[in-house]
C-alpha cells in the first residue's frame, strides 16, 4: 500500500539531495520527542514506586481514611438481599490462605468459646449453650476480593444477640476475633449489631461442615469474604485496632460491600 | 479583543486536569490489572506482571482506591469547568452525521488534516464524549462492584454483581482503545501534544468577527 505520508507526485530528487542533511535532522528530534513521551509513560509503570516504603505509607493512610469513608456509607439499617433456599450452593465454596487438605478440625470435646476484653461476664461458653440461643437465618449473597461469588444459607444466634446477652460494651470501637486456624480478624462494632452479621452454626440447615468452620464461624452480609473467620475460639471487645491476618498484610480492614 | 490576551485552546486548568486525568486514569488501569487477575472475566486472558501496578492483589487494591479520589474528584472538576465555562459546548457540539461520516471517509483514505488544532473534527468529538461517558461510567460501576450491597437496588437494576464487575471491564476496554488511538495520534502529530502543554495556539475571537 502507498505510504500516506507520500506526496501525490514525487518531487524533483535534486531537491531531495539538497535537503537530505536537514531532513535527517528532522526525523532525529521527531524520534527524540517521541521518545521523552514514551520515557515519561514508561516511569507511570510503578515498577519501582511500589517497593518504595513512603509510597507504601502514604498507600495505607489513604486505606485509613477510605475506612472512614466506608463507616460513613455503611446504613446499619439497610439489609443485604436474599435469595429463596433453593439458590444455595452445596457445598459452599471453601476458601483460605491453605488449601483445604491442610484444614485440621475442631474437636468440640474441649472447645470453649472464650470471651475478653470490655465484656461484663468472660465466662468461656460451651457449644451447647450457644447453640441454646434463639437462631437467626439469612440465604445471602459471599462476595470475594478476588471478585467471584456465591449464595449460601447460614443459621446461628445473631453477634448482637450474643454481645448483649454477655454484658459486651456495645459503644466500643472493635469486635476481634480469634480462630483455630491462626487467621484473626476483626470487624467495627456497627456491622457487630448488623441483624444480617451471624455467629453461624449451620449451613443450608445442616451443622457447619469442618472445612467452613465447624463449630462457630463469623457470616456477615456486608462485608467481603476475607472479613469471616472460621473455627472461631475466642471475642474479644476493643476500643484498640486489632487488625487481622489479610488486613495486616495490605488489605483494606473495613471490607464493607 | 487583542492577540495577546485572547484565550488559548487550551486553557491552563484544562492542561492541568488533563496531565491530572492521565495520571489516575494509567494508575486506575495498571492496578485494575492487578485486581482483575485474581478472578478472570475472560477465560485466558491475563495482564502480566509488568503491566501491573501493586506487586500482588492487595497493592493493587490499596493503588486502585487511592487513585479513584483524584479520578473521581478531578474529573468531576473538568466536567463542572467545562460546563460553566461553555468549553465541552464549544469544542465537542454539534455534531453532524454527515461530518462523521466525512470524516471517517477521509480517515480511511489516510487523509489526516491537522491544519487548525482548534477545531476538531466530527469523529474527534465523538470519540472524546464516548471516553468522558465511559469515564462517568466507570466511576459509577465502580462504587456499585465496591459497595455491591449498600447500593443494591442499583447493582440490581443493572443485572447483578457479576454484570456490574464485566460493565466496569467494559469500560476500561473503552478507555484504553481510546488511549491508544490518543497517544497515537498525539504522537503522529506532535504539535497537539505540545498544545496540551504550551496552551496551544490562540482561539481567535469570535466577537472580531462581523
Amino acid at each position: 500500500m502507498k505510504s500516506p505520508f507520500r506526496p501525490k507526485t514525487p518531487p524533483d530528487s535534486a531537491i531531495l539531495d539538497n535537503h537530505a542533511g536537514q531532513i535527517r535532522l528532522l526525523e532525529r528530534r521527531g524520534l527524540i520527542r517521541g521518545g521523552l513521551s514514551l520515557g515519561a509513560l514508561a516511569m507511570l509503570t510503578g515498577c519501582d514506586v511500589t517497593s518504595d516504603i513512603s509510597v507504601d505509607k502514604g498507600l495505607r493512610l489513604m486505606s485509613a481514611w477510605n475506612d472512614r469513608v466506608q463507616a460513613a456509607l455503611f446504613d446499619p439499617n439497610h439489609l443485604a438481599p436474599t435469595y429463596p433456599a433453593s439458590m444455595i450452593l452445596k457445598p459452599p465454596k471453601f476458601n483460605a490462605y491453605y488449601d483445604i487438605t491442610k484444614v485440621k478440625p475442631v474437636d468440640v470435646t474441649d472447645w470453649k468459646l472464650e470471651l475478653s476484653g470490655l465484656i461484663a461476664n468472660k465466662t468461656p461458653w460451651t457449644l451447647e449453650r450457644l447453640m441454646s440461643l434463639p437462631s437467626s437465618e439469612m440465604v445471602i449473597k459471599h462476595i470475594c476480593v478476588e471478585g467471584w461469588d456465591y449464595i449460601g444459607g447460614w443459621s446461628g444466634p445473631t453477634l448482637r444477640s450474643f454481645l448483649e446477652r454477655v454484658g459486651a460494651d456495645l459503644h466500643a470501637k472493635y469486635v476481634a476475633f480469634k480462630t483455630a486456624d491462626d487467621y484473626p480478624s476483626s470487624i467495627d462494632m456497627a456491622t457487630a449489631l448488623h441483624p444480617q452479621t451471624l455467629l453461624a452454626t449451620q449451613y443450608a440447615g445442616q451443622t457447619l461442615a469442618d472445612p467452613f468452620g465447624f463449630p462457630v464461624r463469623l457470616r456477615m452480609s456486608t462485608k467481603l469474604g476475607y472479613k469471616n473467620p472460621k473455627w472461631i475460639t475466642a471475642i474479644e471487645v476493643t476500643n484498640q485496632y486489632p487488625g487481622g491476618y489479610w488486613e495486616n498484610l495490605g488489605e483494606g480492614w473495613f471490607a464493607g460491600i | 479583543m487583542t492577540k495577546g490576551n485572547a484565550k488559548r485552546l487550551h486553557p491552563l486548568p484544562v492542561r492541568v486536569m488533563h496531565w491530572t486525568n492521565a495520571v489516575a486514569m494509567i494508575v486506575m488501569i495498571m492496578s485494575g490489572w492487578g485486581i482483575y487477575d485474581d478472578y478472570v472475566i475472560i477465560h485466558g486472558l491475563h495482564f502480566s506482571s509488568s503491566l501491573r501496578l501493586g506487586s500482588w492483589a492487595a497493592p493493587s487494591l490499596l493503588w486502585h482506591f487511592a487513585g479513584m479520589w483524584v479520578l473521581a474528584l478531578n474529573g468531576l472538576a473538568y466536567i463542572v469547568y467545562g460546563i460553566v465555562s461553555g468549553r465541552l459546548r464549544e469544542r465537542l457540539l454539534p455534531i453532524h452525521f454527515d461530518a462523521l461520516v466525512q470524516t471517517v471517509r477521509e480517515t480511511l483514505h489516510f487523509k489526516i488534516s491537522h491544519d487548525d488544532l482548534t477545531v476538531y473534527n466530527a469523529v474527534q468529538k465523538l470519540l472524546y464524549i464516548i471516553v468522558i461517558l465511559a469515564g462517568v461510567s466507570q466511576v459509577v460501576t465502580g462504587l456499585l462492584v465496591w459497595k455491591p450491597v449498600q447500593f443494591s437496588s442499583a447493582v440490581a437494576l443493572l443485572g447483578g454483581f457479576q454484570a456490574v464487575r464485566v460493565d466496569h471491564f467494559i469500560g476500561m476496554c473503552v478507555i484504553v482503545g481510546f488511549l491508544i488511538v490518543h497517544v497515537a495520534l498525539s504522537l503522529l502529530v506532535p504539535q497537539t501534544l505540545w498544545a496540551m502543554l504550551s496552551g496551544g495556539p490562540r482561539l481567535r475571537a469570535r466577537v472580531d468577527s462581523p
